[in-house]
């Protein structure tokens, strides 16, 4: 069963351990500059929203890499970087529709999430549930229960 | 190691940057932000200088664990000496600023001298400079923050600044970080502003990396974020109500002190209180509380993010003031609430905003317009002084007083300078609830006795965050001690200064001790930095930092006789309540606080307790 990274924007408080998991998993150091997952905060709304690559089927990172440095990691579905082929040309980061894909200056390369070969740092760091790592095809599920929940007839007649 | 064992001395005389390495001799004794920068400022500043002239210094300080995966670790501190008080300051703030501080790569910054003109410190990583805030002086925090990150084309940067309060001299101002997070208490605010010192702006990229046992780090931290989600007070009643989940409780204790103290149980606490907060307004439908907020590293998660009603009177034409923003905290909503008997949510939730944006301590602040309220109901102040009508219990008056002391207009000037000096001045220096200057905040030492002591003996003048008692007194932590009672209190006070100097060495926040005990701290020091660091030693590091603050507050003028509460407080009892009849057994704790601390019967440290020190 393939598994994604699934968002609950409502429960993140943008305390950012996901963004010093990732750069732990990653560099071996705490740093939010590094961090491939990046909670963004609308502070006048009151909203923070993680966000990070959705590993789109069709990915165009992967598609636009004229160096063939984006693969498919066959076991998570992951879009993964290979350091060693790219060649810091960035095209894939214009060709990401969404700016999930980001040139580090360090190494001269790009970064983007690879799921952590399956284990990712930031949804076993995340406190409130915001971030989970779930079954790909019911992505929808928590949400389809909420809504059952409140479709049920016992639930109308006890209200 | 933690440290980055670098710090950014600025001059701002002479207008330079530079960077200077670690004592680190000094590191494993006094661990890190209030107790390093305690040293460095006590072994670089005259005890007797004045606060607001440029030989003062100002240091902002991270500690080893800022800016690591431990819970909470994003804290950094302000260390001076006090405007309000004349006392050593050191005020603790979240957000994002601290860990953005160590991610730049230094551990503090010691800020010294006066710019001739205002400045803003920049910071890249290790490239520091001075920049011209001629532009932002006059400008609120907000603004502040949003022209610097504009200015630099950069929404990453992570600003500290003060507001008008600051440039102004309210000798309660504050420096603000991150809109809604403040080193709140003392005056620090004024210290900068005297320095011409706007802002500091901070971009971080190079990380923490320097983990003395990464794999054992990982491993206490984790096992130290169960112990938060595991506890009720941690898990459930702070990241649902709050701070605010006190203000029913400690009003049923009758501890609330209320129109300045006059009463210890407010009848409109209920409707200020952080259940009021998740109700429905009826004028608009929605609630107060838009959703809770966590700082840096925080898996607690208890800040406040608030939205009035875009009707309410006070905003009405404020559209600025319409967006989610930094809500009521306890303190917060005790001070410009109960402190003045005012019971209007929203209003509060505004003048708390106002206090955000200009950078003001809501609590001094709340608790002087209390004092200046009983002034006025006294007819000692008249409605033509004051520039409004300011009786108990009216909002108006609040938010009317807020924006005067804010834009340091008329009446304003007098409140800015803290309830002392406003009831010396008018002769009733009886009704300022302060101790060495500073008013006390949200527990009445009636009703919880241990926070009398708390309160006297704290070295930055009253305060609860240097030995919150009431988690003993009132929620059985670490044990449940009777409130009503002085036995005990002696050691217990003791034993939460020592530790809660640690807490705030660390880089962590003292809320985590509802559930950490030192205990659970220790793991996490000792896998992250250099050195040996039992529990033994932290104990004896947490006692070393309230000795060496005690010492120059000793030599900075203060003696025994300022370890001394208001004489409301020990004369006029308890009117109801739990606590009724009682008044605060302050002069039965103190002789045997000073037994239990090695101090002498006036209060100073006697030679074997020094020594023992290595002080």
């Amino acid at each position: 069963m393939q598994k994604s990274l699934y968002i609950d924007a409502n429960k993140c408080t943008g305390c950012l351990q996901c963004e010093m998991a990732c750069s732990y998993e990653n560099y071996g150091i705490f740093n939010p500059a590094k961090s491939r997952i990046k909670i963004f905060d609308f502070e006048h709304e009151g909203r923070k929203v993680p966000y990070t690559c959705t590993q789109c089927a069709e990915a165009w990172c992967l598609l636009a890499c004229p160096v063939e440095a984006i693969s498919i990691d066959a076991a998570t579905g992951a879009k993964v970087v290979n350091e060693a082929t790219c060649v810091g040309c960035k095209v894939c980061t214009i060709a990401c529709p969404f700016g999930t894909v980001n040139y580090v200056a360090d190494t001269g390369k790009v970064q983007k999430c690879d799921l952590c070969g399956g284990e990712p740092a930031c949804a076993e760091a995340c406190p409130t549930g915001a971030i989970t790592f779930v079954d790909s095809d019911w992505t929808g599920f928590d949400k389809m229960r909420a809504w059952a929940g409140k479709t049920d007839n016992a639930t109308r007649a006890s209200a | 190691m933690a440290w980055t064992r670098k710090i950014l001395r600025v001059d701002l005389t002479k207008g330079t940057c530079k960077s200077e390495p670690l004592n680190m001799d000094w590191a494993q004794q006094y661990l890190g932000q209030r107790g390093l920068a305690t040293k460095y400022f006590v072994e670089e500043v005259d005890p007797k200088v004045d606060p607001l002239s440029p030989a003062n210094k100002m240091i902002m300080a991270t500690g080893p664990l800022t800016g690591t995966m431990a819970s909470t670790g994003g804290r950094y501190s302000v260390i001076t000496k006090g405007p309000l008080t004349g006392a050593i300051a050191c005020s603790n703030s979240g957000g994002y600023f601290g860990a953005e501080l160590k991610f730049a790569g230094w551990d503090m910054i010691v800020v010294e001298g006066k710019s001739p003109k205002p400045v803003y410190l920049s910071i890249e990583n290790d490239k520091a400079e001075l920049r011209d805030a001629a532009h932002l002086w006059g400008k609120t925090t907000w603004e502040t923050e949003e022209i610097i990150k504009k200015a630099h084309q950069d929404p990453q940067i992570r600003v500290s600044s003060i507001g008008r309060a600051g440039e102004n001299g309210v000798l309660f101002s504050c420096i603000v970080n991150d809109l809604h997070r403040a080193a709140g208490r003392s005056g620090v605010g004024a210290v900068m502003g005297s320095k011409n010192l706007k802002a500091v702006a901070v971009r971080g990229t190079e990380g923490v990396g320097a983990i003395k046992d990464p794999k054992a780090f990982m491993q206490a931290t984790v096992a130290a974020k169960k112990v938060l989600a595991d506890n009720a007070v941690t898990g459930q009643g702070l990241p649902k109500y709050g701070t605010q989940v006190l203000m029913n409780v400690i009003n049923e204790m009758g501890a609330l002190p209320t129109r300045n103290a006059r009463d210890v149980q407010f009848e409109g606490a209920g409707k200020i209180s952080g259940e009021a907060m998740h109700e429905k307004r009826p004028t608009d439908g929605k609630a107060n509380l838009v959703t809770n907020n966590a700082c840096f590293g925080c898996t607690i998660a208890c800040g406040r993010i608030s939205r009035v009603d875009q009707n309410h009177w006070s905003v009405v034409n404020s559209p600025k003031y319409w967006g989610a923003s930094g809500g009521l905290e306890y303190e917060a909503a005790w001070a410009l609430g109960a402190a003045g008997g005012v019971d209007d949510l929203d209003a509060l939730t505004v003048a708390n905003m106002i206090c955000n944006e200009d950078g003001m301590d809501p609590i001094t602040f709340g608790a002087t317009i209390g004092a200046a309220m009983e002034l006025y109901t006294m007819g000692v102040l008249t409605e033509k002084q004051v520039g409004i009508q300011a009786p108990f219990g009216s909002a108006q008056a609040v938010i009317e007083l807020t924006r005067m002391t804010a834009e340091g207009r008329g009446f304003g000037k007098e409140l800015g300078l803290g309830s002392k000096r406003l009831c010396d001045k008018y002769g009733h220096p009886e009704l300022s609830m302060t101790v060495k200057g500073q008013e006390f905040p949200a527990y009445d030492p009636r009703g919880i006795q241990g926070m009398g002591l708390t309160y006297a003996t704290s070295n930055r003048g009253a305060c609860h965050l240097r030995s919150y008692t009431v988690a003993s007194e009132v929620l059985g932590i670490p044990v449940k001690t009777d409130p009503l009672v002085t036995d005990g209190k002696a050691d217990l006070v003791k034993a939460f200064q020592d530790a809660t100097a640690v807490f705030d060495s660390a880089g962590i926040c003292i809320f985590t001790s509802f559930a950490w005990s030192l205990a659970d701290v220790q793991p996490q020091l000792a896998s992250a930095c250099e050195g040996e660091w039992s529990m033994e030693k932290l104990n004896e590091v947490g006692e070393r930092i309230w000795n060496l603050e005690r010492q120059f507050n000793l030599a900075a003028g203060f003696t025994a006789k300022d370890d001394d509460l208001p004489q409301r407080l020990k004369t006029e009892a308890a009117k109801t309540g739990p606590a009724k009849g009682l008044v605060s057994g302050i002069d039965k704790m103190l002789p045997e606080y000073y037994k239990v601390r090695g101090w002498s019967k006036a209060g100073v440290p006697e030679k074997e307790t020094l020594a023992r020190l290595g002080l």
